[in-house]
């Protein structure tokens, strides 16, 4: 899928993780704020890079802000972004 | 067993993957008023991922899915049908072609999906004038239907009056609701109560709603879920006395004896059909058979 403009998807609340995707050139870049950063954020990083991956997506600015949420809320956020994101604009 | 069933907003992460840990004996995940439509997207990509990742235990699993009159419910139905939920629940359905519609999609993504057909049922969510005074030829319009659910808060605004606590004014609709279920052989579902914090209305709400028939009740809080749990279980003298109608009709039989009778009451077919259904809840909520 091809990233054509910025997108977005969660929310702040606890057990959610806010995810916004950009178009880029470079590959995937991924800038995740995380309560439990210390602890989880690799695996974090991991499952933002597979749930990509699986949605065919091969560049593309992934800025996720996370509340502790679980894997497939994570899954769930980022496929969202991207099909938002994958979606030619409307004008308003 | 679905005395209990908690509506939980589909888009809210939080309540979902605590949705099973709140004691309710059904979830109904709700796709429809809970979900703005700009968010109608992400509710439903958070629910197909969350059915696959999380367990939710023994508790049932329903989905509501937006109306059929708008361009949501189909999205709804394709997203949601291979995670196999248990019922779906569809809002402000009118009358029987309402739900023979619902019935061959489900039945066409049954096939996409190869899913068994006819696995998915179907909890109609009664909520107008129209639908109540149907209630039987959509009770009996499929063989997956399993259950009619009053809704009276939109029931209200279209009969044009006020919704109160004492509820005179649904009266007519819960009798008619769960006539034509019992009549088609499917149960019957009582509006949620919506006084959050009013739990002593609740249990009165409850009660009257069970003793005119009604299997269960929803609950659109947590904290509704232990009361509605309690009003709709089988009291202990609704088990003791149960046991000893069939301790009646044993010791009849070895007497030879035709006529049975108990505390000074004839024994007859419905009371031994009713304490059947007593004992066989009391044996899913407890783990004991009471019936060996």
């Amino acid at each position: 899928m091809e990233i054509k403009h910025g997108a977005m998807a969660g929310t702040l609340e606890s057990s959610d993780i806010m995810v916004t995707v950009l178009p880029s050139s470079d590959g995937i870049q991924i800038d995740l704020t995380s309560s439990v950063e210390q602890y989880y954020g690799d695996s974090i990083r991991e499952t933002i890079t597979k749930t990509l991956e699986e949605l065919g997506v091969s560049s593309a600015r992934v800025e996720a802000v996370d509340h502790g949420a679980l894997d497939c809320t994570i899954q769930a956020r980022l496929t969202t972004a991207v099909r938002r994101a994958a979606k030619e604009e409307v004008a308003k | 067993m679905r005395r209990s069933m908690l509506f939980i907003p589909s888009n809210n992460p939080n309540m979902i993957v605590n949705g099973g840990v709140l004691g309710a004996d059904s979830l109904i995940f709700d796709l429809e008023d809970a979900v703005s439509p700009d968010e109608k997207d992400a509710a439903r990509d958070l629910l197909h991922n969350a059915l696959k990742a999380v367990d939710f235990g023994k508790c049932e699993i329903i989905v509501r899915i937006n109306g059929l009159d708008t361009p949501y419910w189909e999205e709804d139905l394709r997203s949601i049908l291979p995670m196999k939920p248990d019922a779906i629940m569809p809002p402000k359905v009118s009358d029987a072609a309402y739900i023979q519609r619902l019935d061959a999609k489900l039945a066409e993504l049954e096939r996409e999906f190869s899913l068994k057909e006819g696995r998915t049922k179907i909890i109609a969510l009664l909520e107008t004038a129209l639908g109540v005074e149907n209630a039987y030829s959509i009770a009996a319009a499929s063989p997956r239907m399993m259950a009619l659910f009053l809704g009276a808060e939109d029931l209200t605004a279209d009969l044009r009056c006020q919704r109160t606590k004492e509820g005179g004014e649904i009266q007519y609709a819960r009798g008619r609701l769960v006539c034509g279920a019992r009549a088609a052989g499917i149960e019957a579902y009582d509006t949620p109560f919506t006084d959050v914090q009013d739990l002593e209305g609740l249990a009165k709400d409850a009660a009257y709603a069970k003793s005119l028939g009604f299997t269960g009740k929803a609950c659109i809080s947590p904290a509704h879920v232990t009361t509605v749990n309690r009003v709709f279980s089988p009291t202990q003298a609704d088990i003791d006395y149960a046991k000893d109608v069939f301790a009646a009709i044993a010791e009849a039989k070895r007497q030879g004896k035709g006529a049975i009778s108990l505390r000074g009451k004839m024994i007859d077919a419905p009371i031994v059909q009713r304490a059947r259904m007593v004992l066989e809840a009391a044996s899913e909520i407890e783990g004991v058979d009471y019936l060996a």
